[in-house]
């Protein structure tokens, strides 16, 4: 795997005690949550639909400046506040958000289009050169609406892959897709964004072990993050009796937060 | 990355010459369904002429008084042209000012409803009085009446940009400009489109109210002329040339907009 994207600067994120409301409701989402994003880490965060893990991405990606109340700390690389962030992050949804009006090859530019700069040979060089990782290199010209919910989910990743930002934001990017296509994009996001502090939402407990350096539960009401011990080995991993025992507690774990 | 499949399950397009002409059939075979149905009323009722000309009749007119019909078709097909695009683009930068100045909003909303309010006919004598007996006075008309399906659905387009798109435009730092233009604006376009296809129908309808109002030119205005004269065949060779402009344009447009969204009906 030649992995042709230079790591940049690493980042890391802390936070402590933190809590977020929403400005138009009583209770907050989250309360008292403390967290350690590592930098060049994929840290996951697991939980039931609704429990707060979407807003806590949300807050992270800057899309919710004006809509939320934060108290408590947050820090990147040990200095305080995430104002930075919102120039070092890069977004996957769990839709592939593809503009239906563009190539394949666009849609991997988006970035610098969106910034007034899509002609720039470059960038387009640099395009071709993820889609061939991402194995669409035939596909550049086609429009989205010809490719497969697998492809386009991969065009998506190409896409994350040329802002080549040192975080990436992940809200259930596989979970629309069936399970082998699923489990290939694992595969290979995983070695794809290898460099790079990865936080990932995911229901799936599977998906989150197979994944993951450090994986939080998010549970309760208002949610706060529990730690599971870290795992061991590079993700992505194989899927063992070791990790079908743990898939097994986190269920439970899991159910036990909702009665 | 070879161990990927290479899965190709592009969506098969049919060739476009066999819809072209599988769509051409149709629409022959149902013209002369219609012209069947016609001539068999003729016959059947033993219509006289000056109620229902029989369609051959009315096929001779179209041949012997060409030169005269073709003249006030090319008057009315330039007011349907012109209107469109005076109404097209009145409620397209409607629907943008609508979305980008919100306080605006409240101010203009009720001139747009006002605009739909007044029925065409009523301010038809009123345009008239202002524009004169020309070509200016239809164009206008044929303008307002597409103004507010145009509008409406354009408004509709840009303000329901999909939540996904702009979240994404917005972690890529997108200026508010780039929003629009790159983001707003395309995604609107098959909103737009639907406006469009519906515009297309209903502007023939102002040109003629404006014809029909006060003009010495156009298909409306030789209606009026031929009814006055009992020219009931010339009416309806009229009548025939208009509906055929009407559904000319309308294929025209829907086949000029598939070809160039042919992302519509497709989305998240």
């Amino acid at each position: 795997m030649n992995n042709t994207s230079v790591s940049g600067p690493r980042l890391g994120i802390a936070i402590e005690h933190a809590s977020l409301r929403y400005h138009d409701a009583e209770q907050p989402v989250l309360a008292n949550v403390n967290m350690q994003i590592g930098a060049g880490r994929w840290t996951t965060l697991l939980g039931r639909s609704g429990c707060g893990k979407t807003t806590l991405l949300r807050y992270l990606a800057g899309l919710l400046d004006g809509q939320v109340e934060s108290q408590g700390r947050f820090s990147i690389n040990g200095e305080a506040g995430i104002g930075d962030l919102e120039h070092q992050v890069a977004y996957m949804a769990q839709q592939d958000l593809l503009f239906p009006w563009l190539s394949v090859l666009d849609n991997v530019c988006l970035s610098a289009r969106l910034q007034g700069d899509k002609h720039n040979p470059q960038i387009r060089a640099k395009a071709l050169e993820l889609l061939e990782q991402v194995g669409l290199v035939a596909q550049a010209d086609a429009l989205p609406a010809q490719l497969s919910g697998g492809m386009r989910q991969r065009v998506a990743l190409a896409r994350t892959l040329l802002q080549d930002k040192p975080l990436v934001l992940m809200d259930e990017p596989f979970s629309a897709l069936d399970a082998v296509t699923r489990h290939q994009l694992q595969e290979l996001a995983a070695k794809l964004l290898k460099d790079k502090t990865v936080v990932l939402i995911t229901h799936d407990p599977q998906e989150a072990l197979r994944l993951s350096h450090q994986i939080y539960v998010l549970q309760g009401q208002p949610a706060s993050a529990n730690a599971l011990p870290a795992l061991e080995g590079e993700p992505p991993r194989r899927f063992n009796a070791e990790l079908a025992e743990l898939q097994e507690n986190l269920l439970s774990m899991l159910e036990a937060s909702h009665v | 990355m070879s161990d990927l499949p290479q899965v190709s399950n592009a969506i098969p397009a049919k060739a476009p010459r066999s819809r072209w002409v599988g769509k051409l059939v149709k629409a022959s075979l149902s013209l002369l369904f219609i012209l069947a149905l016609w001539q068999a009323i003729v016959w059947i009722f033993k219509m006289p002429a000056f109620i229902l000309p029989s369609p051959g009749a009315v096929l001779a007119k179209l041949v012997s008084r060409w030169d005269v019909l073709a003249h006030h078709s090319w008057v009315t097909a330039q007011e349907i042209l012109l209107g469109l695009l005076l109404g097209l683009s009145m409620g397209l930068c409607f629907a943008l000012q609508m979305l980008l100045f919100q306080p605006l909003r409240r101010w203009l909303l009720p001139i747009l409803i006002a605009s739909q309010a007044i029925p065409v006919f009523a301010i038809a004598p009123v345009l008239m009085l202002w524009l004169g007996y020309g070509i200016a006075s239809k164009i206008v008309m044929a303008a307002l009446i597409i103004f507010f399906p145009v509008t409406t659905c354009c408004y509709d387009g840009l303000r329901n940009t999909p939540r996904g798109y702009l979240d994404l435009a917005h972690t890529m730092g997108a200026s508010p400009w780039r929003v629009l233009t790159q983001v707003r604006l395309p995604a609107a376009l098959p909103a737009l489109a639907s406006g469009i296809r519906v515009a297309v129908v209903v502007a023939p309808i102002g040109a003629v109210v404006g014809e029909w109002v006060g003009s010495s030119e156009g298909l409306g205005y030789l209606m009026l002329q031929a009814n006055a004269r009992m020219l009931i065949d010339e009416m309806f060779a009229a009548l025939f040339i208009l509906a055929s402009l009407s559904v000319a344009l309308y294929f025209t447009a829907d086949t000029l907009l598939n070809k160039l969204l042919p992302w519509q009906g497709s989305s998240n």
